[in-house]
């Protein structure tokens, strides 16, 4: 089971962190900080997994993946495959290259709900729910269509424009 | 959105934090924001809702606290719209926890989504549900979700299974409901639900044996065809990761055989062509078709009776360990460590390729190879294996040398052949690392050292040498300093050459430079300089020619600032001047430890040794730490003394109880380990003879103790007042004594609970009516293995408590753990005892704490 999805920048920032197991917002912050500790310090060239039983208790393993001015950080258990999720980090990021076509991390600050949506087609409570972005990207169109029609006053952020700027 | 609203957007809220230059600055913005999103939240207008909570999850990203939003929450799932329903359950899902009381509201709510019309609202319930289901809602609404697997759009299909998986692990007893609609989900066409299916299938079995009974019979062939047709299936783009189809479907598809194969021959027969045709035909050049692999290798090893497509299986992991991508080198290494359980023979033939690892560049890579390389020794190889260690540890990182001589030394210990290997290597080791190997690392060798007597001469001579070149590794100083006051002798005579040597000329100037040099150095630290002090002492003995200049390098230490140094660099002093006609016996060779009991020790009882290293550290008011004092007196509070004391305190008191009682250690015979081995010791008995140097002594060495008992611990409150005690009548306590004499007093049941009983059993120390020794025995009453166990115990002011380790933490289903307690009673004869006690351990899992008081022990103890 996955049981925490992470991006961060490289100053430790959170830009998105999603834990499948409720933990205080405390203890979350406190996870954060210590994963990127661990990461900032690790030179280029070596593996992508790292031991994380510290932080996240007996049998966790952590991958994680470094593009450009974030990272991306899943953590799980022992019952998935160390292989496969990095992969699935993979798939997670083409995903939101689509979506955002060539996505950067001010993409992901400002359309914090919408990398939501993306995250819960992909991964859902703890499990991976669906492994090709076309399939992702064609849900997460329909749901964005909804909320554009469904109210005129449109309250969603990521589909404001600018006409009602104060 | 109310165009007269306060408030700011979401978007202008992110901008400002993100132009906030400081962290006090930013929690300055959020806690304004904050503050009005409060103040919306009471003045609950329904259109601001959406952007509050939208803005409250970013908020509560940073790190602030949000809990006043998450009724907010409710109120937007409650509502008719689709985006406000949206941001509602995701704030659930972000914001709330499964263990609140909130969540109870929200049951009702989900219910009516879960049958709503449009089919995304559906989709956004389930994903809430999946993330936050508690045992209450998986019971009200599984039938609502059961019915979902077979709804017709594949994206709710796939969710429901998956929130399905979540139900029956909060709640086992649902899983019965699901098998059916598992099983149709396994006849999927659509790669997306066909994997959900298939993680629900693997969960079902997992929590299930007649789930996992009815997918072995009914389910194992379709899934084998299911596996043969993806892995033959022309092109796909949709689900194709680096020309694999679908490596994600693969592996769950071969994660679920691995359950179905386990503990089966039958179905492990039915999947072995497939899997080898997996392990032969996947393409292993991209990460894709080695995620394949290495899950095909998992399985493999996983079912039964396989062996020739184990051999595959561990070849494909040898492969993977030359690849040139560290995450492949890491799985392979996890791997290999979980097959040598079944095949060490066949990990054995990638030895050479393992140990390259251990040279990794990446030190992920590097311990997992060790920690490899540790399971592979055997006695065959351990001598080149730790060849190839030691010389890696010359040119290895400095920061890996701790774990990599740390492991040389547990390989060296375990597989040792013999003794000068054993001392050859560790020498090599502590010249190398010596300041990374731990205290009982040389303590051990030591112990070794002094029980191998033909190898004493060798031995100094190699130390004396190695000291000279490594002379900053400091337990190799420490050992090297040891060796050469018991030993020095044997040191410039060239005793005991073997042929193996070169021929050294040593001179007694030389030997006691190497020791002058340790005192004196500055970055020495207080053991070594210790040991160092004692070694001369030794060696004014064993060097009558130069017996000035040592007693010379002692007076100096007269002035050390270290005050245990000064006092015993005085004593020292002392004897030199005073009573040279009893210092060769008091340094004669010491007794040769017992090497079997202090291997038993340090594998049998590791905590109680464990806790007297630690334990040292009660400093005493003028900022000397009691280790030292136990160092002086040599190994023995480690190796020697054979009950294991728990604190340096309690070994003084020993040690006092001891010596006045015991006849003086004779030479020439082997006294037993147990009676006065330590220098000090011999100096108090031997001492006896002339009374007003001995009340001198003991009055100061009481006074020390005296010291050090007071800060410490109440919890292990030994006393100097007993010790006292012990020393003005004369007495020792012997637990020989004890034992013949027989329980004065009934045996009482302390405590007894449903799954534990406490017994305890007394008896008195004779001519010592104040103190009762106690021995608690405790009994598992359950069917459940108890682990951690431990024992805790609490007395009046007018009591004092001392506990002996337990004779273990482990009490199986009946078994028994006894624990000695000692219990001084300073009013003895006007109350009695009484004593309240905590016990703690672990069963499945889970921590138990029991508590009670104690009031029935016998009258007048």
């Amino acid at each position: 089971m996955i049981k925490a999805v992470m991006m961060m920048n490289t100053q430790g920032k959170p830009r998105l962190a999603k834990f499948y197991d409720f933990l205080p917002v405390e203890k979350q912050q406190e996870l954060i900080r210590g994963v990127f500790s661990v990461l900032c310090s690790r030179p280029e060239n070596v593996s992508n997994f790292l031991e994380i039983d510290s932080l996240f208790g007996p049998d966790s393993r952590l991958v994680y993946k470094h593009y450009a001015t974030l990272y991306f950080v899943l953590v799980f258990d022992g019952s998935e495959n160390e292989l496969a999720m990095l992969d699935l980090i993979q798939v997670l990021v083409e995903t939101l290259d689509k979506c955002f076509s060539n996505v950067c991390e001010l993409d992901i600050v400002f359309n914090y709900s919408k990398m939501h949506t993306v995250l819960d087609e992909i991964v859902f409570g703890g499990q991976v729910l669906e492994t090709s972005s076309a399939e992702v990207i064609r849900a997460v169109e329909e749901i964005s269509k909804l909320e554009a029609a469904s109210n005129a006053i449109s309250l969603v952020p990521n589909s404001v424009s600018g006409w009602r700027g104060r | 959105m109310n165009p007269f609203s306060s408030g700011t957007r979401l978007r202008d809220m992110i901008r400002s934090i993100r132009a906030c230059k400081t962290a006090a600055e930013e929690r300055g913005v959020v806690r304004k924001e904050c503050a009005e999103i409060r103040a919306s939240i009471n003045e609950n207008d329904p259109h601001d809702r959406h952007r509050n909570l939208a803005k409250l999850m970013f908020i509560h990203m940073l790190g602030y606290p949000t809990h006043f939003g998450q009724m907010e929450c409710l109120k937007l799932i409650a509502s008719p719209g689709f985006p406000e329903k949206r941001i509602g359950y995701l704030g659930l899902m972000l914001l709330l926890d499964e263990r609140q009381e909130v969540l109870m509201l929200v049951t009702n709510s989900l219910k009516q989504d879960l049958n709503h019309t449009n089919q995304y609202v559906v989709g956004l319930a389930l994903c809430a549900l999946g993330n936050i289901c508690s045992a209450e809602m998986a019971r009200d609404l599984a039938p609502e979700v059961e019915r979902l697997i077979q709804f017709r759009d594949p994206n709710i299909r796939k969710k429901a299974a998956l929130c399905s998986t979540r139900i029956v692990r909060k709640v086992p007893d649902l899983a019965e409901n699901f098998i059916n609609a598992a099983s149709s989900l396994l006849k999927e066409k659509h790669h997306g639900v066909l994997i959900t299916g298939v993680q629900l299938c693997y969960e079902l079995c997992k929590i299930n044996d007649e789930a996992l009974e009815f997918f072995r019979k009914k389910c194992t062939e379709g899934l084998i065809k299911t596996l043969k047709d993806i892995t033959n299936s022309a092109y796909q783009p949709e689900y194709d990761v680096a020309g694999i189809t679908d490596p994600f479907l693969h592996i769950r598809l071969l994660k679920l055989l691995r359950v179905l194969g386990q503990g089966d021959a039958d179905a492990s027969d039915l999947m072995t062509d497939i899997l080898a045709q997996v392990a032969t035909r996947t393409e292993s050049n991209k990460n894709a078709g080695n995620a394949v692999l290495y899950e095909c290798v998992e399985t493999i090893m996983a079912i039964e009776d396989t062996s020739s497509l184990r051999v595959l299986a561990i070849n494909i992991l040898g492969r993977f360990l030359s690849n040139r991508d560290n995450n492949i080198r890491y799985v392979a290494l996890n791997m290999l460590m979980k097959a040598i359980a079944f095949d060490d023979q066949a990990v054995q033939r990638h030895r050479v390729t393992i140990l390259e690892c251990v040279k990794d560049p990446d030190a992920s890579i590097r311990k997992r190879a060790l920690e490899l390389v540790s399971l592979l020794v055997n006695a065959n190889n351990v001598k080149q294996l730790t060849k190839d260690l030691i010389d890696y540890l010359e040119i290895s990182d400095e920061d890996f040398k701790e774990d990599l001589s740390e492991k040389i030394c547990s390989i060296v210990d375990k597989f040792s052949p013999e003794k000068i290997w054993y001392i050859d290597q560790m020498l090599k080791v502590l010249s190398e690392a010596g300041k990374f190997v731990k205290d009982d690392v040389w303590h051990t060798l030591i112990v070794v050292i002094s029980n191998a007597s033909e190898l004493h001469g060798y031995t100094v001579r190699a130390l004396y040498k190695a000291v000279l070149t490594y002379s900053e590794q400091e337990t190799l100083v420490r050992v090297a300093i040891w060796c050469i006051g018991e030993y020095g002798d044997l040191l410039v005579n060239n005793v005991g050459m073997l042929g193996i040597e070169d021929p050294v000329t040593v001179t007694e100037c030389d030997a006691v430079d190497v020791i002058e040099d340790a005192i004196t150095r500055h970055n020495s630290d207080m053991t070594t300089k210790a040991m160092a002090l004692v070694a001369l002492l030794k060696l004014s003995s064993r060097f009558p020619s130069i017996s000035e200049r040592i007693k010379d390098i002692i007076v100096k230490q007269k002035g050390s600032l270290l005050l245990e140094m000064q006092q015993r660099a005085i004593e020292f002093n002392s004897i030199l001047d005073r009573h040279i006609n009893i210092r060769s016996s008091l340094v004669e060779r010491m007794p040769v430890p017992d090497e079997a009991a202090s291997r038993a020790r340090r594998s049998g009882s590791l905590p109680a040794s464990d806790s007297t290293m630690s334990k040292p550290s009660v400093s005493i008011p003028n900022g000397v730490t009691a280790a030292p004092l136990v160092d002086l007196l040599d190994l023995d509070s480690d190796d020697i003394l054979a009950p294991p004391t728990s604190s340096g305190v309690d070994f003084l008191q020993d040690l006092l109880g001891v010596d006045l009682g015991s006849s003086p250690a004779q030479s020439g015979a082997t006294p037993p380990p147990k009676a006065g081995t330590d220098l000090l010791l011999d100096i108090l008995s031997i001492g006896t003879p002339s009374p007003a140097q001995n009340s001198a002594s003991s009055i100061d060495l009481l006074s020390t103790a005296d010291t050090l008992s007071s800060p410490a611990p109440s919890s292990i409150a030994t006393t100097a007042p007993s010790g006292m005690f012990d020393l003005l009548d004369g007495l020792s306590p012997s637990p020989s004594k004890q034992a013949t004499n027989g329980p004065a007093y009934p045996p009482i049941v302390a405590y007894e609970s449903s799954s534990l009983k406490i017994e305890f059993s007394f008896s008195k120390m004779p001519g010592n009516p104040q103190t009762t020794n106690v021995q608690a025995t405790f009994i598992n009453l359950s069917p459940n293995t108890f682990t951690d166990f431990i024992f805790q115990a609490a007395v009046p002011k007018f009591l004092q408590l001392h506990l002996d380790p337990a004779s273990g933490n482990i009490l199986s289903a009946s078994g028994k753990v006894t624990q000695n307690l000692r219990v001084t009673n300073s009013q003895h004869g006007k109350k009695s005892l009484v004593m309240r006690m905590k016990i703690g351990y672990r069963v499945n899992g889970k921590d138990v704490l029991e508590e009670g008081q104690i009031n029935n022990f016998p009258r007048g103890l």
